[in-house]
């Protein structure tokens, strides 16, 4: 058992902060407020090297691990940057994966270079309108035609989709009904965002305004054969590439937003006179803030253990899982009770709280739901009937 | 050219723990990391060394207990190189016993420029810079604005209670140089990742020639008597505007000769 971090892992800790650092709670608040994309903070990440950190080294990435990933991630969204700055860049970092697990050599040598050097933006389409969690039920299908496919569907939730150029797409290449297992027949295709025949609609939503969450309408959308990713009928595979690593990573961002409200709730408790004394002497407020750092140092514990379990290649669905509930809970915790303890200006715009707030809140539902998450740790981890 | 920067890690000032009561010293043995004030200096060396269109620049550290993570704060910007002279016997060390260990650990890199931080964070003597220049032989240039190298000469702007001294010196020479002087650069991820690889070469005191009588509490001439808090700073002056506080704030302003 060891608790020190590797200096590589302090390092960069130190150096996101610092870039980080450039960027105030009122740039966030001003990027939220206007929908409109952090560049200037994408950039800097770009212009850092930050991008491809979990890139094998052999790709011409940093070769590390999901630990340190997790670090870059947390300290993003402490830095006040919350659920706006994880997601401009996090597809960026560690989104990769299913193309360098799966993706033909073809794929990666034309993909690469423009991925590694932050030109080439990626979004996940998988969620669809009618198929949430379910993913077997996808209906989006794409149809063999000469040298290619053409896709028609619909997909929900996608994310980043006015900027990128590319989309993991998971499609169905044989009818539900027609296959083995529910979840044959389906593909990944790194498809072109062909906005002749997409339409992309931004979903108007409760936070993180400065990233979009888009509504695709696909109609005929040709992809190339030489953009499928892993073999044609495997795509749930793939799609599960990373999954585990994405809950871990995720799990992080909820810390950061956790400890960016507490660090405002510590001092607005230790600088607002009320009564003639700081309120946070008053126990009623002290308490929950104690407490709020407790849950999520808890939290913490068990995000850091699926990540040691994850970089050595050991199962870790279990810790994965629970690390993602548990930092979800904890960072939700901890914003609403940032905004408590602000009383009626946490309610403000100024004082930022509520911007974590509404952040947090998303991580509970997710990039899956908590209800999901144990619905997982009772059947599959503990072995009860499953329920779905 | 070869440029040495001197580097000195310090407790976080943010996290800066607590004075020895027996030494009456700050605590070293906490995690220290680059004091602020010398990453203006590493700037400065690594923007005077693309100026010059190549050239390299080492650090030079002095700590009791080996720590590095300063040094690797500093390679990571993207020094090429550092020695570390650590040894138990340091602890204690004062300025000019500093200035003598940082001077031969500097001798031996042979380098055409010396740059320093004006006065350290933690420590505030702001006389080590110009003792290991004394001690080496070179020209000391203080409170340096701005630096520029060409050919054989250091051109500097030093700054001055009145404005500023435009100074040249022939090379090598030492050049302390002023918070804010350049805006560091921060770590980029490549840079930390390279910073593993880069050549940090630790010393001991016997390693420059020192015997432990002559450096740390042995070898100093100092001893600190008393330690005391710095006096509560007085309240300022609440003006209340009865129609002519502008006057007064002008007024007040004109007497700090500010205006």
């Amino acid at each position: 058992m060891d608790f020190e971090w590797s200096p590589v892992a302090e390092d960069i800790r130190q150096g996101i902060r610092k870039l980080c650092a450039q960027f105030s709670d009122e740039y966030w608040e001003e990027k939220d407020r206007n929908s409109e994309f952090p560049w200037e903070f994408y950039d800097a990440v770009v212009a850092g090297g930050w991008l491809g950190v979990t890139v094998p080294t052999e790709f011409g990435g940093g070769g590390l691990g999901i630990l340190e990933a997790s670090v870059i991630e947390q300290e993003i969204a402490a830095s006040g940057a919350g659920m706006n700055g994880c997601s401009a860049v996090h597809i960026g970092i560690f989104g990769f994966d299913p193309i360098l697990k799966h993706g033909s050599d073809d794929l990666k040598e034309r993909f690469l270079p423009s991925f590694l050097d932050g030109s080439l933006h990626i979004s996940f389409a998988v969620t669809e309108p009618d198929a949430g969690t379910d993913t077997s039920r996808i209906s989006t299908f794409a149809r063999k035609t000469e040298g290619g496919y053409l896709v028609s569907g619909k997909k929900v939730w996608i994310s980043k989709a006015l900027e990128s150029q590319r989309m993991l797409l998971l499609v169905r290449t044989a009818p539900r009904d027609e296959v083995a297992r529910p979840t044959d027949g389906m593909t990944v295709l790194f498809a072109p965002i062909d906005r002749d025949r997409i339409d992309i609609r931004p979903i108007a939503k409760l936070g993180r305004h400065a990233v979009d969450s888009n509504e695709l309408f696909i109609d005929d959308l040709f992809v190339s054969d030489s953009d499928v990713v892993g073999a044609p009928g495997d795509g749930f595979k793939v799609i599960l590439t990373g999954l585990n690593a994405e809950r871990v990573i995720v799990a992080n961002a909820a810390l950061g937003i956790g400890r960016a409200a507490i660090a405002r709730a510590v001092r607005y408790a230790s600088e607002r006179v009320v009564f003639n004394r700081p309120i946070g002497q008053n126990q009623a407020v002290q308490h929950p803030i104690a407490e709020a750092q407790t849950r999520l140092d808890a939290a913490e514990l068990m995000c850091l253990k699926a990540a040691w379990l994850f970089d050595r290649g050991q199962p870790c669905g279990k810790e994965a899982n629970m690390a993602k509930y548990l930092a979800a809970e904890a960072g939700f915790f901890a914003a609403d009770m940032a905004v408590q303890t602000h009383g009626g200006y946490g309610y403000a715009r100024e004082y930022h709280v509520e911007r974590y707030f509404r952040e947090a809140r998303l991580l509970r539902i997710a990039p899956i739901s908590q209800e999901m998450v144990l619905n997982y740790i009772g059947s599959r981890v503990m072995g009860l009937p499953r329920s779905y | 050219m070869k440029i040495v920067v001197c580097v000195k890690q310090i407790p976080d000032p943010a996290d800066p723990g607590s004075l020895d009561p027996d030494t009456k010293t700050l605590k070293r043995d906490v995690k220290l990391i680059i004091d602020e004030s010398d990453s203006y200096g590493v700037e400065m060396a690594l923007q005077l060394v693309d100026a010059a269109g190549g050239g390299s620049v080492h650090l030079v550290s002095m700590v009791p207990n080996r720590e590095v993570s300063g040094l690797r704060t500093a390679l990571a910007m993207g020094a090429d190189s550092a020695t570390l002279i650590s040894d138990e016997a340091l602890a204690g060390s004062d300025a000019l016993t500093t200035a003598k260990v940082l001077a031969r650990a500097i001798e031996r890199a042979e380098p055409d420029l010396v740059l320093a931080a004006t006065e350290s964070t933690d420590g505030y003597t702001g006389v080590v810079p110009a003792q290991v220049a004394e001690l080496l032989g070179l020209p000391s240039v203080t409170f340096a604005k701005e630096v520029a190298v060409s050919g054989g000469t250091a051109t500097v702007r030093r700054q001055t209670e009145a404005g500023y001294d435009l100074v040249e010196c022939p090379l090598p020479a030492l050049v302390s140089v002023t918070a804010g002087v350049v805006e560091p650069r921060y770590p980029s991820f490549r840079g930390i990742m390279a910073a593993k690889k880069k050549p940090v070469d630790q010393l001991g005191i016997a390693d420059l020639g020192l015997e432990p009588g002559q450096v740390g509490w042995a070898g100093g001439g100092q001893e600190i008597v008393d330690v005391a808090a710095a006096p509560a700073r007085e309240s300022g002056e609440i003006v209340t505007d009865e129609g002519d506080a502008h006057e007064r704030v002008v007024a007040f302003l004109d007497e700090l000769k500010v205006l």
